[in-house]
């Protein structure tokens, strides 16, 4: 695990928050770690590059664009999976992917711009690697927020 | 939605820019006024099409090396009341409901918990256990092992 000091946790956890939409935002965050705006950014890149952050910036709800995003799975034999995960990973419908421990070992999110875009991106999958691909639609949200904190 | 948004979408999917004034930044790729764009992006974050605005930490890299997606088969007729109770627990970052596969997958309900260990995130389901009661016929835990993509929504141009 990357090593991380107190003022790089302090910006992860204030990151997870709502980043300002002003003119200066990045100074105005500063303002609040009690640290200059260029060493924020410079920070940031940092953490970024290091992949400790995964993406900074707004996140968009595909679904309140007419689009969807859907759950699927796929059971792909131990001895394909790196080449099947290049094949999965190189659809950009693909938002993100995990490998899981289970029968149901590859766990992706189709993110796509149009509802008849995940049946398109379901079909292509299933061409590209010749495994059906399981669909797991969201039926109902009870809750999604996803804050943590600095563990290490 | 119009022209204009779906190229700041487009413009800003990959991240903001790292610079002062990263607004402006987007509104000279855009070709709109730095104010226009905070006024659009202000108003899909009302609209919910922007969700926030911030950082997506990499769960390992900050401590949270165990990711346990916990997958319940629940009674149909009580899986909405239990759902909201589940997302309600403190320790649950997403909670849905999903269609079963039959016969291979009988679970409907889905709530992600996260640990420093595996022990911590069965702990966790342990406690989801006990809320759901006989409601829930059979249960797994899916742990993830690797991130294999993060890239989150792309859109074409």
């Amino acid at each position: 695990m990357p090593e991380l000091d107190d003022l790089d946790r302090r910006i992860i956890a204030c990151m997870q928050g709502d980043f300002p939409v002003c003119e200066t935002p990045y100074a105005e965050v500063a303002v609040q770690l009690g640290i200059a705006e260029d060493e924020l950014i410079g920070r940031l890149r940092a953490l970024l590059e290091r992949k400790v952050l995964t993406r900074f910036g707004p996140m968009y709800q595909v679904e309140r664009m007419g689009g969807a995003f859907v759950l699927a799975a796929l059971a792909v034999p131990e001895v394909d999976f790196e080449s099947v995960c290049a094949r999965v990973n190189a659809f950009p419908e693909v938002a993100h992917n995990y490998r899981r421990e289970h029968v149901l070992n590859m766990w992706f999110v189709l993110a796509t711009e149009t509802q008849d875009g995940i049946a398109e991106a379901i079909a292509g999958i299933e061409r590209a690697t010749g495994l059906p691909v399981y669909a797991f639609p969201k039926e109902r949200e009870y809750f999604v927020e996803m804050k943590l904190e600095v563990r290490q | 939605m119009d022209e204009i948004d779906r190229a700041l979408i487009f413009a800003t999917q990959g991240g903001l820019p790292l610079e002062p004034r990263p607004y402006a930044a987007i509104a000279e790729r855009v070709g709109i006024s730095e104010q226009d764009v905070m006024a659009r992006l202000q108003a899909m974050l009302a609209d919910g099409v922007i969700r926030r605005i911030g950082a997506v930490p990499n769960h390992y890299a900050i401590g949270w090396t165990a990711n346990g997606m916990t997958v319940w088969d629940v009674d149909d007729a009580l899986v909405d009341t239990l759902g909201e109770q589940v997302g309600g627990l403190a320790f649950v970052t997403h909670c849905y409901r999903r269609p079963r596969a039959l016969p291979a997958w009988p679970y409907n309900l889905f709530a992600m918990v996260h640990g420093a260990s595996r022990e911590e995130c069965a702990v966790k389901a342990e406690e989801i256990r006990r809320l759901l009661g006989t409601a829930c016929r059979t249960s797994d835990i899916l742990y993830s092992t690797k991130i294999l993509k993060k890239t989150g929504l792309r859109i074409g141009r």
